[in-house]
């Protein structure tokens, strides 16, 4: 069934049901018998549901070379000294990327908030800038020779203080590209690889978020269980970016026998659906979530042989993306936050003369600053092949609490003004919220 | 090439470091806690050990080899790591130890600091291996170091010093103390200068030491200076109250400092971290860095987010000491990490005491003696507020008259 029809179906039922809904929201039987509650929320879902969709139908994926064995990129050489600077490369590109985010990405947030979509051309900008391939080895076309999580991280940074939905929406591909490069097997990233790094790259999804409160990305309620040489998965997938664009998901699922595992699925295995679930933030993304029923894949599928340190690394990994992008967030914040306190007079000077606010702008300040070292060690042990679950684990706390203050405190130094959507702040306070909500999704 | 870790060739340092924190240090903290204003006498060995390992190396012991910009280490295409670097991480080590008894290391007071920063090649000579501590608080004078009252007069060949100094750290111990004086009260902050005063000077009188909260190893004296005559020569720096950067060199020394007390703040906060995780094991609670904070229990969660804190004042206090190697303008970035490592070594310490209960307030441990201790490092060198205003003025492009 193609995405037309699919959407032409939904399209007449939501049709009917509207009208039914109307009729009996105007009845008051509801009230009488007392399950307004009940049949509102029963209405809800089933108008949920009454949007669900098939997934895309894709592009069919073709191994375009042999290889002997996966290819991968070198981690970094061990560094011998400390330094904060990035090399002459890394700080072309994040500001190649950054200009990109003031000319280009910033100017649409607003409207790509309201619609919940970035626009088309953008993403394929971005695209264009090479920041979904920094995860393909050299072997199948990719530009990086060695482990680029550090420049993952700069590149976050920079789309993100442009907008963290735009881009989430821009950066989520790019996901399914590193998983493949990092725990794929030869013939997985044959078969895929090189979609990435051509002129139509797909739109792809690494989804392990789950919906449920204290998620944890170890303890999945997706299953993966065999029947025979295949295997046969269940479960949902929450804020999984664009989630009806994508020809590719990497999916988690706790695989029988062997742990929570990443597997390949390709958008038109039949079981696999999808349905929107916007957000308070992240709203260009289009969130959504991916449904698996009965999912049938081949033994094929699995990545990494389904071993658990190839899972946690990818989940430590997808944190530490996350952080880039609050981290740019929260500098938006303050580079926002700094000109208008100065301009805002009250009491006859500007605010900013006042303790009580400027000491506000100090904190973002600082703790933004902390924020980004926390990310930037932790992404530079992950190139150095060091350990860093520790280093990501605390960059995300970081993260998470004080990226979520700062959404605050920009609100709350514009005043009413800040509540209004005339100013962006409101929408990086409803975005920093993320940062402590979103697992997977993002790589570096 | 991003890398925030230590870097290999400062191991031995940072390993020297913590043997002495370990064996000097932590066996000695509590004696010394108890016998406030005796002087801890284990540390004359150990100072003489530092004064060898100043001469010796770049490896600084409590950062009284000054922060000269020049004395930097070798780099890799540009990049260096330096004094500064190692300073930071030495005492960050000898802190996790016990940081009463780092500021009462002979010969390594924050005196010696101003001396070996500021001071012309004949004042080194002069004042080179003694023992100094610095004066610039006064009962009226604490965080605006510009209103200080403290005059000072040029009568012939010496300067008569006239005031009362509180709060100064080794002040009875020291040899010389670096107090800080007007030449001109009319004259505002241009006209402050510091100036070296022998501590047997007869114009130099002790009137008391401290009772204090915390880092009670350390001694702090107030003095009062009654027509209290030094050389000329013994006035720091530029004795031209029209050069605007006299007071500027004077608070210079801060900038320099700061990263220091930031380290001190950060050795207190992993020393309570280590030891209530420690604690926390033996009562079956285990921190894991995979599973979400709020999926474990809630002492893991806290444990975490006050790790989280100590990451970031740890990496924002590396990050000022580099930048100085560097020669990058870091006053911002210095007053960052003081105020993020001082708030976080005060609520860090305070909450390991409460995470093991009657364990970490009781005295038979050295938790509590740590919160005590760390309430200091958010106050001295500049208190959190002023760090704050630091860091605003900076971000804000205000004035210190704009932005009071």
């Amino acid at each position: 069934m193609t995405v037309t029809e699919e959407k032409g179906m939904a399209e007449r039922s939501m049709g009917l049901g509207l009208r039914w809904l109307s009729k009996l929201a105007g009845s008051d039987l509801l009230d009488r018998i007392r399950i307004r509650k009940q049949v509102e929320r029963a209405l809800f879902t089933g108008t949920k549901n009454g949007f669900r969709s098939a997934t895309a139908a894709g592009r069919t994926f073709k191994a375009a070379q042999r290889l002997t064995g996966p290819a991968r990129q070198a981690p970094s050489k061990p560094r011998a000294l400390f330094d904060i600077s990035p090399d002459d490369e890394q700080q072309m590109l994040k500001e190649g990327v950054r200009d990109f985010a003031e000319a280009k990405v910033r100017p649409v947030a607003k409207q790509s908030d309201f619609d919940k979509a970035a626009p088309a051309e953008v993403l394929a900008q971005a695209n264009e800038l090479g920041i979904n391939m920094l995860g393909v080895p050299e072997e199948l076309g990719g530009v990086m020779h060695e482990q680029a999580a550090v420049t993952s991280v700069l590149i976050g940074e920079a789309l993100a203080h442009g907008d963290m939905g735009i881009a989430y929406a821009a950066l989520a591909p790019g996901a399914v590209a590193t998983a493949i490069g990092h725990w794929g097997t030869a013939e997985q990233e044959a078969t895929y690889l090189p979609a990435f790094t051509g002129e139509e790259t797909p739109a792809a999804a690494l989804a392990i978020l789950e919906p449920r409160p204290l998620f944890d990305p170890l303890a999945l309620d997706a299953k993966a269980r065999r029947d025979g040489e295949d295997w046969v998965l269940d479960g949902v997938k929450s804020l999984v970016a664009r989630p009806g664009d994508c020809e590719l998901f990497v999916v988690a699922a706790e695989a029988e026998g062997l742990g929570p595992a990443l597997f390949v699925i390709e958008s038109g295995a039949s079981g696999l659906s999808t349905e929107p679930e916007p957000a308070m933030g992240l709203r260009p993304a289009a969130t959504g979530r991916l449904l698996l029923e009965g999912v049938r894949l081949p033994a094929a599928a699995l990545m990494a042989e389904g071993k658990r340190e190839a899972y946690v690394e990818c989940v430590q990994r997808a944190r530490v993306a996350w952080c880039s992008l609050t981290v740019g967030a929260a500098q938006a914040v303050l580079d926002y936050v700094i000109p208008y306190v100065n301009e805002r007079t009250a009491f006859g000077e500007p605010i900013s003369n006042r303790q009580a606010v400027a000491f506000g702008v100090s904190d973002i300040g600082i703790e933004s600053d902390g924020m980004r070292l926390a990310t930037y060690r932790a992404a530079s042990r992950a190139d150095q092949g060091r350990e860093f679950a520790r280093e990501a684990s605390l960059a995300r706390r970081l993260c998470a609490q004080k990226g979520m203050q700062i959404g605050s405190e920009g609100v709350q130094l514009l005043g009413g003004h800040g509540f209004v959507k005339e100013h962006p702040v409101e929408r990086w306070y409803r975005d920093l919220r993320a940062a402590g909500v979103m697992e997977g999704a993002l790589l570096v | 090439m991003i890398n925030l870790e230590i870097p290999k060739k400062f191991k031995p340092l940072v390993n020297q470091a913590n043997q002495v924190a370990q064996e000097v240090f932590r066996p000695i903290s509590r004696k010394y806690d108890e016998a406030e204003h005796s002087y801890p006498k284990e540390l004359d060995m150990l100072a003489s050990l530092i004064d060898g390992m100043n001469e010796g190396s770049e490896i600084g012991g409590a950062g009284a080899t000054g922060v000269r910009r020049e004395s930097n280490g070798e780099g890799d295409g540009g990049n260096r790591n330096g004094s500064n670097l190692s300073t930071v991480l030495g005492i960050i080590e000898l802190c996790w130890g016990d940081v009463g008894l780092l500021l009462s290391m002979p010969r390594q007071g924050l005196g010696n600091s101003a001396i070996a920063s500021v001071a012309t090649e004949e004042q080194l000579e002069h004042y080179g291996g003694k023992w100094a501590a610095m004066a610039i608080t006064e009962p009226e004078a604490g965080s605006d170091s510009a209103s200080i009252r403290t005059t000072a007069e040029l009568d012939g060949d010496e300067y008569v010093l006239n005031g009362e100094k509180i709060f100064v750290t080794s002040g009875d111990r020291a040899d010389l103390i670096v107090v800080w004086a007007s030449l001109d009260r009319s004259a505002g902050r241009a006209a402050i200068k510091s100036f070296i005063v022998e501590r047997d000077n007869p114009g130099l009188k002790l009137d008391r030491l401290e009772h204090k909260l915390g880092i009670r190893a350390s001694d702090t004296a107030n003095f009062t200076l009654q027509d209290c005559r030094v050389p000329k020569e013994a006035l720091l720096g530029s004795s031209d109250v029209e050069d605007k950067k006299g007071f500027g060199g004077a608070m210079q020394t801060f900038d320099n400092t700061r990263p220091l007390v930031a380290a001190m703040a950060v050795g207190v906060t992993r020393a309570a971290l280590e030891e209530a995780r420690a604690r926390l094991a033996e009562a079956g609670v285990e921190i894991d860095y995979d599973t979400p904070a709020l999926s474990q229990s809630a002492a893991a969660a806290r444990f975490l987010e006050m790790e989280s804190d100590y990451e970031a004042a740890h990496l924002l206090t590396l990050q000022a000491a580099w930048m100085a190697d560097n020669d990058k303008p870091n006053s911002l970035q210095a007053s960052m990490a003081k105020a993020k490592a001082g708030r976080t070594c005060v609520e860090v310490a305070l909450g390991c005491v409460e995470l093991c209960g009657s364990l970490g307030y009781g005295e038979n441990d050295l938790l509590e003696k740590w919160a005590r201790d760390a309430k200091i490092l958010d106050i001295f060198e500049g208190t959190q507020q002023i760090q704050l205003l630091i860091v605003a003025r900076q971000l804000l492009g205000k004035s210190s008259s704009e932005l009071r």
